[in-house]
């Protein structure tokens, strides 16, 4: 109706109806609990009071599904909502990076999923992202195959016209949060880019969106009266090049090479994860909760009592190991546990649409797809443990997805933990050039060496020592902290010893933190490697650098290195070679962006044929 | 280019002498708050362990002294900048200090920016950002004149090139 591309607005699934209050009451349990607690202590009686909020909350989860709406045009994703604040978030298609579908149990129950479209902005919360909580799993998985598949190949080219429009305001368009805006979104382009520039990080998106370019055409065109004959101009190239380009891939889609799949002996690694360690901290949070807010004594508790009194019975060193082992026992189960819930079912496939498509989970299912085109390089990653039983995880670097929220949770997992090998075979395919190449991966790249398995270029001595003095500097700094504390502050002496003791300990993480330090550039990649705890070689293709930070200390300066680090708009944003000579440094950022340098290297006169 | 001995040169021009100045003013805000915050602990604590609170004032006072006095100067010999239609290039920082390049084919946003006290004396900074999150140049300490041509320049220039700059 008022629409660019004519599509009606659309609601989330109606069974959300009782998902959002559940959800609103979950999150509030705590909250309630305290209010039970507090409000006994005035006049009204802290149960009421907490049956009144949660039924607030219920209206309030309620309200959200009838405020909330959306639509799929031919050139954006609009979602509007708020009771009081509305806001209609635009997302042009085309730069949509990623669609993340996640199922948690109780939209698993009620046959829900839950929709989140990354977008490239990495500047601010939440990556930009557009989430739909919840669709019907089955139009879920359509919105999916719309969004990343069935891309009018038009639109692509807009979306590259685009980028050549004047500005670098215009550079970016990624999402538009208007204001308080009513059922049309745009008003017209000029008058909507002043209170735009004042609003927040959106705004030079807005400019982009509005004022330029074939998609300033289709946002401005909803104030024009042509309403619903919208396709004009765009759209219509649209139609033209869907048989020939799109609806092959639209049919293609449909089939998938399938890359990688979870096989039931990786599950030995999971111990290795550590991630049970977070359950760790969670049944502790649970229990302190429970002590805290539900008054329960543990010393009534008999079995623990008893237990306790065992406990302390037994002599120290026997107390000491039997905690350490039941310790290791729990975070081991707690790993497996976790690591089946996460990855079982893990699939990755390519879809010849130019996506990769990750589904895993055991209870919360989820399925991630990454453009390919966004797909920046992969990091491989080995923590500690992990890597001591020669396991490996793959993590994509890609636009629209962020990493480092927890990995297990975070949507850039190429492949769980599982076997080096498996890992790199993954990785080379994932890199290879021509994804007709995906059979036959030892193939991929006969002539040179594959930027996963190509010996890296270490860090010469004076990064060696750096790596010495810092651990052991530190160390040391602790030693004597730890000394002046014993001897003046009363705190006891085994402190100081443990920190001492450790020094050796320290030593053998900077070599091997020495050792993991290394760099290659390969003819499309930039390879880095870094870390001891976790280990990580991350393959960042030249294409997706975009400038360079180099920066030193003064102890850098003095040993004559520095810290090269690429910026990027994917992943983490910017990958460093650390401690590496400043003249290498040099050499590395010339070649990776040939020419940005030029003109600002000196090159002696001698060495100038 | 492979020789070992290719250097990179600093940026062309020095920032505004007044930033000298600015460095000087913000920096002892900033341990004004802690000078002052001591102060209050010294003043609450009453009479024990009173020589433990004055020394740890005296230490405060010296290293504030220092980092004012020394810090500024140290900047002004270090910060430098460069545009030129196809980069921008930066030098900043002082005891660790910072090159930062970017070309202007990847420039999303050029703000300029002044703050209470960067209008105090006449100041103004520019921030580049580019679509990647570590990458903002940020170049500080300018004259507004400067300042307002650099946007100029960087605004004009980046309009020239193409590109989505991801």
């Amino acid at each position: 109706m008022n629409g660019d591309g004519g599509e009606e607005w659309r609601r989330l699934h109606p069974r959300m109806l009782a998902v959002h209050p559940f959800h609103v009451a979950v999150r509030a349990v705590p909250a309630l609990l305290g209010l039970s607690v507090a409000g006994s202590r005035g006049g009204i009686p802290g149960h009421i009071l907490s049956f009144g909020a949660l039924g607030l909350m219920v209206v309030i989860g309620v309200l959200q599904w009838f405020t909330t709406t959306f639509r799929i045009t031919d050139e954006h994703v609009q979602v509007r909502k708020g009771l009081f604040r509305r806001q209609v978030v635009t997302v042009p298609r085309d730069r949509v990076r990623s669609v993340d579908v996640t199922s948690h149990i109780l939209h698993r129950v009620l046959g829900l999923a839950r929709v989140e479209i990354g977008t490239g902005r990495s500047d601010q919360k939440g990556g930009g992202a557009v989430k739909l909580d919840a669709l019907g799993m089955a139009e879920a998985a359509h919105l999916r195959e719309e969004l990343l598949h069935r891309r009018p190949a038009a639109a692509a080219r807009t979306g590259e016209a685009l980028t050549g429009t004047p500005g670098p305001y215009a550079a970016t368009s990624v999402g538009v949060v208007t204001g308080p805006a009513d059922g049309d979104p745009a008003a017209s382009p000029g008058s909507g880019q002043a209170p735009w520039a004042e609003t927040d990080a959106l705004t030079s998106t807005g400019h982009a969106a509005a004022g330029t370019g074939p998609h300033g055409a289709g946002r401005g065109s909803p104030a024009d009266p042509r309403g619903d004959a919208a396709p004009v101009t765009a759209a219509a190239h649209q139609n033209d090049a869907w048989p020939t380009e799109a609806a092959p891939a639209w049919d293609a889609g449909q089939e998938e090479t399938e890359l990688a799949r979870l096989r039931p002996r990786w599950i030995r690694y999971a111990p290795f994860t550590l991630s049970g360690i977070v359950a760790i901290g969670v049944v502790a949070g649970f229990l302190s909760r429970l002590i805290n807010e539900g008054g329960v004594d543990l010393r009534q508790v008999g079995a623990l009592r008893d237990g306790w009194a065992w406990f302390t019975d037994i002599p120290v060193w026997t107390a000491i190991a039997a905690s350490v082992v039941a310790l290791i026992v729990f975070v081991a189960v707690a790993s497996t546990l976790g690591y089946v819930l996460s990855f079982w079912g893990f699939r990755l496939t390519r879809h010849s649409g130019g996506t990769l498509h990750v589904t895993r989970g055991l209870v919360t299912a989820r399925a991630t797809t990454i453009e390919e085109r966004r797909l920046r390089g992969v990091e491989v990653s080995e923590p500690l443990l992990l890597r001591a039983v020669r396991g490996a995880r793959l993590i994509a670097v890609t636009t629209g997805l962020r990493v480092g929220r927890g990995a297990q949770r975070g949507g850039s997992m190429l492949l769980p933990p599982a076997p080096v090998a498996e890992v790199e075979r993954l990785a080379e395919v994932i890199l290879a050039p021509d994804p007709s190449g995906a059979a036959s991966p030892r193939e991929a790249s006969p002539g040179e060496a594959s930027p996963i398995t190509v010996p890296l270029v270490p860090h010469g001595p004076a990064a060696l020592r750096r790596r010495f003095t810092r651990a052991l500097g530190v160390n040391a700094l602790a030693v004597l902290a730890l000394l002046a504390l014993w001897e003046w502050a009363g705190v006891p002496a085994w402190t100081w010893i443990t920190a001492l003791a450790c020094l050796p300990l320290a030593a053998l993480l900077a070599a091997d933190r020495y050792r993991s330090l290394g760099h290659a550039m390969t003819p499309e990649y930039l390879v880095t490697r870094w870390g001891s705890l976790v280990r990580r070689r991350v393959a960042l293709e030249r294409d997706g650098i975009i400038g360079w930070n180099v920066t030193r200390s003064f102890f850098q300066r003095r040993a004559g290195l520095a810290t090269l680090t690429a910026t990027t708009a994917a992943g983490r944003q910017g990958y460093g070679v650390s401690d590496v000579a400043m003249s290498e440094a040099i050499d590395l950022a010339a070649a990776g962006l040939p020419g940005l340098l030029d003109p600002f290297l000196v090159v002696p006169e001698k060495n100038t044929p | 280019m492979q020789t070992p001995t290719t250097t990179l040169r600093p940026p062309l021009h020095r920032v505004s002498r007044t930033a000298i100045w600015y460095w000087t003013v913000r920096a002892c805000l900033g341990w004004l708050v802690l000078i002052g915050g001591q102060v209050a602990w010294m003043v609450a604590g009453g009479g024990d362990q009173r020589t433990l609170r004055i020394s740890a004032l005296g230490v405060t006072a010296v290293l504030a002294a220092a980092h004012v006095i020394v810090m500024p100067r140290w900047r002004y010999h270090v910060h430098r900048w460069e545009t030129t239609p196809e980069a921008v290039y930066t030098l900043s920082g002082w005891f660790k200090q910072e090159w930062r390049i970017a070309p202007v084919s990847r420039i999303q946003t050029v703000d300029s920016e002044r703050g209470p006290l960067e209008q105090l004396f006449k100041l103004a900074n520019v921030t580049v950002t580019t679509a990647s999150a570590a990458g903002p140049i940020k170049i500080g300490g300018l004259d507004r004149a400067t300042a307002d041509r650099v946007v100029h320049e960087l605004t004009a220039s980046a309009q020239a090139t193409a590109g989505d700059a991801t």
